[in-house]
């Protein structure tokens, strides 16, 4: 294994891992899936795109990004899932697809059905060179990022109050609720986070191909869906290493298949993914299988 | 009792199905005789929408499984059906790399339709089994992944799907009887199958699957049956409708469709045919209407730019909006039947307490 595909493998992981756990997090409390999470994405490139029309410079079109992303997410959830929250799993699910069309069609109406130019930094389209192997920045840029969100997200969930709340919450919803902690905040929380991830993540898609359309959130979130199944949907852990797994599968796929077959990777990708989930449906990390929901 | 009181009794109780039916050949009737051809066109529309939601309501309606992946088999019966109906001339010329064998393929529409669907329930068949075993959340994004799977073979594929590009030259077949007729043979098969005895296994694992498998239901075997009976389903639609609309492309079975699909059927409420009916009527209603507005505002050139999307914004909204209200749908859980509208409000009282 050589370097380049060492840290081509782990960037791309740590892309979908942190794609992974933003969904993961919102799943753990609500146990929706949210199928408008791919939209955060697109949003959050639409920032980008704006703001720097509007002639902000590069560090604040990221960070308007990441806080467009949040906004969203926190938005949608009030206006959409919580009226829907104590109905049934498909209720809340479809509600999330119709969310999903209605932000993509929103962007279709007032800016444009065409791919818009994303301006980025010049740093993320450099690339620098290791011990022999050429790599994009930006590439390592990924890794720092998700390990530093990572390390973060983690003293969240572990040391305060709050982390606490939302851990309990994923466990037993009823009796957190029970405790003291009121659930419109917890979720809320949720969201917020989930769409800082989001617009994380976002940046770093959108900086891949370095321009947005509306369409944009599918593939992503296709990515965090099956990274989350194959992690496990309990744990952000499971979502962690699902999104590593993922990347690793990827890698490995392009370089394996022959030529000719190279355009049926994602079939061959989706087909072992969904073999994987028929011998071990609760995916690689197993915990505690709960199956409560916010009531 | 009499043959005629006999008879009687059996529409009552089975008054969905006749319910469903009548207003629908009524409306063809009229449609038939009075309609402009923009209303043939739509009226034929809605009947193989409904088709496909009926296809799709007797797997998730009976199962409760969301499903994504029935557009797909849709996409497999139109093309199987188009590929077996086509003129080998057209195909060799809009097909560049098919294989030869199906280039000289060809038989007549309707054989081919029920060989497409035959070739729908068998990829169905062969797949599904294992992926039954799996519920909640989990077996939606399954079911969905394998949506994926399917998108990218249809797309790739070109020795058969013609890749991206479009297929065409598909003979036309599917006027508004065919579609009519097609319909009402569904809302039958649906409704066989609803109140037969697997059936009502299927919706006893619905509603509480640890109970319906502690009383000896097969669960998986249960729900691999709707399962391949409404690929069957959605792979008839399918070929009713490639020989209605004559030139596709893969596109025509991913999100979008499906997203109409799935609005269809949980405005009018997933847990019942009737709910299916009410459901297709209500979005082809909105969806036509939307249309012309948004066709209108585009042509009357009073806006800078052009309006696009305005019919999915407004259809996502209104499937939000009726699932705060109603989230089991218009309809709801039970089929609409002529004795229980008199006794509608009481049993309301009793459910909400």
């Amino acid at each position: 294994m050589n370097l380049e595909f060492l840290i081509n493998t782990l960037s791309l992981g740590s892309l979908y891992a942190l794609l992974a756990v933003g969904l993961v997090l919102v799943y753990g409390i609500l146990k929706l899936v949210n199928f408008a999470y791919g939209e955060y994405l697109m949003v959050a490139g639409y920032a980008i795109y704006l703001s720097a029309i509007l002639g902000a410079p590069w560090w604040a079109t990221l960070i308007i990004a990441v806080v467009a992303s949040m906004l969203v997410s926190f938005f949608t959830e009030i206006a959409a899932f919580r009226p829907v929250r104590t109905k049934s799993m498909d209720a809340l699910l479809v509600t999330s697809f119709a969310v999903s069309i209605f932000l993509q069609n929103i962007v279709l109406l007032t800016i444009s059905p065409r791919a818009r130019a994303v301006p980025l930094p010049d740093f993320f389209s450099k690339t620098v060179v290791i011990s022999g192997a050429t790599l994009p920045l930006r590439n390592l840029l990924v890794i720092g990022t998700t390990a530093v969100v990572l390390v973060l997200l983690s003293f969240l969930m572990k040391k305060t109050v709050l982390g606490m709340a939302m851990r309990a919450a994923a466990d037993k919803f009823t009796t957190t609720r029970l405790m003291g902690v009121p659930a419109n905040f917890v979720i809320s929380a949720a969201f917020l986070i989930s769409g800082f991830l989001a617009g994380v993540a976002g940046i770093f898609w959108v900086g891949r191909s370095g321009s947005v359309d509306p369409l944009t959130g599918a593939a992503p979130l296709l990515i965090a869906f099956i990274a989350t199944v194959m992690g496990g949907m309990n744990s952000p852990i499971g979502a962690v290493v699902g999104g590593f797994v993922y990347g690793l599968l990827f890698n490995i796929l392009s370089i394996a298949l022959p030529a000719s077959m190279i355009s049926y990777r994602d079939a061959f990708m989706f087909a072992i993914v969904v073999l994987f989930l028929l011998f071990r449906p609760e995916g690689i990390i197993r915990r505690g299988y709960t199956e409560e929901r916010v009531g | 009792m009499s043959i005629m009181q006999r008879s009687l009794a059996w529409a009552r109780s089975h008054s969905t199905v006749v319910q469903a039916i009548i207003p629908l050949i009524l409306a063809g009737v009229l449609v038939q005789m009075f309609g402009s051809s923009l209303l043939v066109n739509v009226y034929t529309f809605f009947c193989v929408s409904l088709m496909m939601v009926l296809g799709v309501q007797v797997f998730m309606g009976n199962s409760g499984i969301l499903s994504f992946l029935h557009v797909g088999f849709v996409g497999v019966g139109a093309y199987a059906s188009g590929i077996l109906s086509t003129p080998p001339a057209v195909k060799a010329m809009g097909v560049p790399n098919m294989f030869p064998a199906l280039v000289d393929l060809q038989i007549p529409v309707l054989p081919a339709i029920l060989l497409g669907d035959i070739v729908a329930a068998i990829i169905a068949a062969a797949i599904s089994y294992p992926m039954m075993r799996l519920s909640d959340a989990v077996g939606v994004i399954t079911l969905f992944a394998t949506l994926i799977v399917f998108h990218v073979i249809m797309t790739q594929w070109d020795n058969v799907t013609n890749g991206p590009r479009t297929f065409f030259g598909v003979p036309e077949y599917t006027t508004l009887t065919v579609a009519l007729v097609g319909a009402l043979l569904m809302i039958v098969l649906a409704y066989w199958f609803r109140e037969s005895s697997m059936g009502l296994r299927v919706r006893a694992s619905r509603d509480d699957r640890h109970a319906a498998a502690a009383t000896g239901i097969n669960v998986v075997r249960a729900r691999y049956v709707a399962f391949v009976l409404s690929a069957l389903m959605a792979g008839l639609a399918g070929g009713v409708w490639a020989h209605f609309i004559t030139s596709f492309s893969p596109k025509a079975f991913y999100m979008s469709e499906m997203f109409v699909l799935l609005s269809m059927i949980v405005i009018g409420g997933a847990g019942s045919i009737s709910g299916a009916v009410v459901g297709t009527t209500v979005v082809t209603i909105a969806r036509e209407v939307l249309r012309q507005v948004e066709a209108s505002i585009n042509n009357a050139h009073v806006l800078s730019f052009e309006v696009f999307g305005l019919t999915e914004l407004v259809m996502a909204i209104l499937m939000v909006a009726v699932l705060i209200w109603r989230p089991q749908g218009i309809v709801g859980g039970q089929e609409l039947k002529l004795s229980r509208l008199r006794f509608k409000k009481k049993k309301e009282e009793v459910s909400n307490v």
